[in-house]
């Protein structure tokens, strides 16, 4: 048993998703990634309950363990109670916390997540914004999000929202007291942490990359790892 | 589709539903795409059940998104719930009912932990009373929002003015019910029905005068999958999950999608218009989408409420078609207008998707 095996079952969600699979692949049957990428759960479990240190390395650099959804359909289906999508957070936790992620193109899109939803989360107190969902970063949206995005207050306000107000309600402005709180709790429980590392890795491959990178979204590094696929990921390469 | 047989399997994932007094968590999603769904799941608890139901200002995110993407760590986000617990605590209320599927099925793995590892839930404790003060008491009850108006279903139906019934054959539409993956499929004993044949949904279509269109790919992901539809270099993922769904259920020809995740109903309303753009695909009949309802609009709907106050103007898939199918009124004039009834223009017309709206 190696180290990375030992860091990996140090975590609850290891434990709890991790009995004793026989490698029947209705994971892989159930999953909605499988079908899309070039992924099964049946592997990345196998791998696991094999305890090579050295393909877990493999693992935890690769693009593979960024495929899931985390829908958690293979937990419903594993006749032996195993949950895949439980283990992947837990390898995704480890790749960031070393920074293997950035060895991946998939892993690399963290530094966007974390530059949007998770800083969202501190300065507005919820996972998304209406003022930062803009409708050119989400064509898929359609023209009623470019009509709603374009007259916000007006249309939250028709819709009953209180938006950008104090007190209880749609999409209120939560006081800087609470959003304090939660600050707190980040920096307390390890997400200031990650966040740091997630910057810290993600600097170093764009320096060894030679694309720029600032604080903002607005840079070539964050505009290449949110929209490029160098490669067909939906294929054996 | 044998229903003896799924009642059989729907008897054995019964689930306790608290009656009054929920202490209300709101969703991220549904406050962006769908704010009118959460106005209306208070007002129907509020106006027509006379129902208790608190919301504490100083509430915020779960996390749940943070962490279903991986920025945000398990301990933080089971801190994060561990502060919603407390406002519940110091508001006096024991039953705890989210709007969000995401933040239901991060409530319940969270519980869960606790229950196998003790000591888990006392370094949060621990971890909340040094980054808040706070203490807490786990609910009593934890229910999603469409739980509760499972329950309450025959009381909104004993109210309804309008019945899921096609004005012009007199027969009953027909629906597609599509149930969030984190709502039970993570643990089938906290949801209605279990995970494999949910009956949450069910019950308030069959209730209501609607029948239920059992098709293939019924339990697939409609494709958000966090990371895959946030970077816009994975939407793939997330279109490709919604196209299968939509090709699997359009020869059974649904008058409507419900949901009752957050997520769900704006994906299965997007994508159908991105598909159109895309591949000029639509899924209804002559160019129409298949309209998608929240089930706190579908209840609305029913009990006479105006579509324009439901939020029904901000799908991208018009509804009008459905409304017309049931007979239910509505002012076309009034859709795109401002509180004061003022006009804020409207939204452009896709190129093939077919969008009703006044000229």
């Amino acid at each position: 048993m190696g180290k990375l095996y030992e860091k990996l079952a140090e975590d609850v969600r290891f434990v709890e998703g991790l009995k004793a699979c026989l490698n029947c692949g209705t994971c892989t049957a159930i999953c909605p990634a499988a079908e899309f990428y070039n992924y099964q759960p049946r592997k990345i479990v196998d791998i696991l309950q094999n305890r090579d240190d050295s393909q877990i390395e493999e693992l935890l650099k690769s693009d593979t363990i960024w495929y899931c959804g985390e829908c958690m359909s293979c937990v419903t289906r594993c006749p032996r109670g195993n949950a895949p999508g439980l283990l992947i957070t837990v390898l995704r936790s480890l790749s960031q916390e070393l920074g293997y992620f950035t060895e991946s193109e998939k892993g690399r899109q963290q530094l966007a997540i974390k530059r949007t939803v998770g800083e969202w989360i501190l300065k507005y107190g919820y996972c998304l914004y209406p003022s930062q969902i803009l409708p050119e970063m989400h064509p898929e949206q359609g023209p009623i999000w470019e009509w709603e995005h374009e007259h916000i207050t007006a249309v939250m306000e028709r819709l009953g929202a209180n938006y950008m107000k104090t007190g209880p309600g749609i999409l209120r402005k939560i006081p800087q007291e609470d959003l304090d709180e939660i600050q707190r709790i980040f920096d307390e429980t390890g997400a200031t942490e990650r966040f740091r590392k997630i910057e810290e890795f993600s600097a170093a491959k764009a320096q060894e990359m030679k694309l720029g990178l600032n604080e903002t979204l607005d840079n070539d590094y964050i505009r290449h790892i949110y929209t490029s696929n160098t490669k067909d990921h939906t294929k054996e390469s | 589709m044998n229903i003896e047989g799924k009642r059989n399997i729907w008897a054995t994932y019964q689930k306790e539903i608290a009656g009054d007094r929920f202490f209300y968590v709101r969703s991220c999603v549904r406050q962006n795409f769908f704010p009118g769904s959460e106005k209306t799941f208070l007002r129907i608890m509020k106006e027509e059940l006379k129902k208790e139901v608190f919301e504490h200002a100083a509430h915020t995110t779960c996390s749940g998104i943070g962490y279903h993407t991986d920025v945000v760590p398990f301990e933080t986000a089971m801190t994060m719930v561990a502060r919603q617990f407390a406002l519940m605590t110091e508001s006096g209320y024991e039953n705890f009912t989210t709007s969000c599927i995401t933040s239901f099925g991060l409530y319940a793995e969270i519980l869960e932990t606790w229950a196998h590892f003790p000591e888990v839930e006392e370094r949060i404790r621990q971890h909340l009373i040094k980054a808040t003060g706070r203490t807490f008491i786990k609910p009593a009850n934890l229910s999603h929002a469409s739980d509760v108006i499972f329950k309450f279903r025959k009381e909104i139906g004993a109210v309804s003015k309008f019945r899921l019934v096609n004005k012009y054959t007199g027969k009953p539409l027909q629906v597609v019910e599509h149930i969030g993956c984190h709502y039970s499929k993570m643990f089938p004993n906290k949801g209605v029905g279990g995970a494999e044949y949910p009956y949450v949904l069910i019950g308030m279509i069959e209730d209501w005068g609607g029948e239920v269109i059992d098709y293939p790919e019924r339990r697939h992901c409609c494709g958000f999958g966090f990371r895959q539809y946030l970077v816009q270099a994975n939407r793939g993922y997330s279109i490709a999950c919604s196209k299968k769904k939509f090709e699997s259920m359009a020869p059974y020809k649904p008058d409507f999608i419900l949901t009752n995740c957050p997520g769900c109903p704006m994906f299965l309303d997007r994508w159908q218009y991105a598909l159109s753009e895309m591949e000029g695909i639509t899924y209804g009949e002559n160019g129409l989408g298949i309209p998608v309802l929240t089930y706190e609009e579908l209840a609305g709907m029913l009990l006479g409420y105006d579509p324009w106050d439901l939020g029904m103007q901000v799908h991208q898939v018009p509804v009008e078609p459905l409304l017309d199918k049931i007979g239910i009124p509505y002012d076309s004039q009034r859709k795109f207008l401002t509180i004061d009834g003022k006009s804020m223009g409207q939204p452009e017309s896709p190129s093939f998707l077919k969008f009703y709206q006044h000229e």
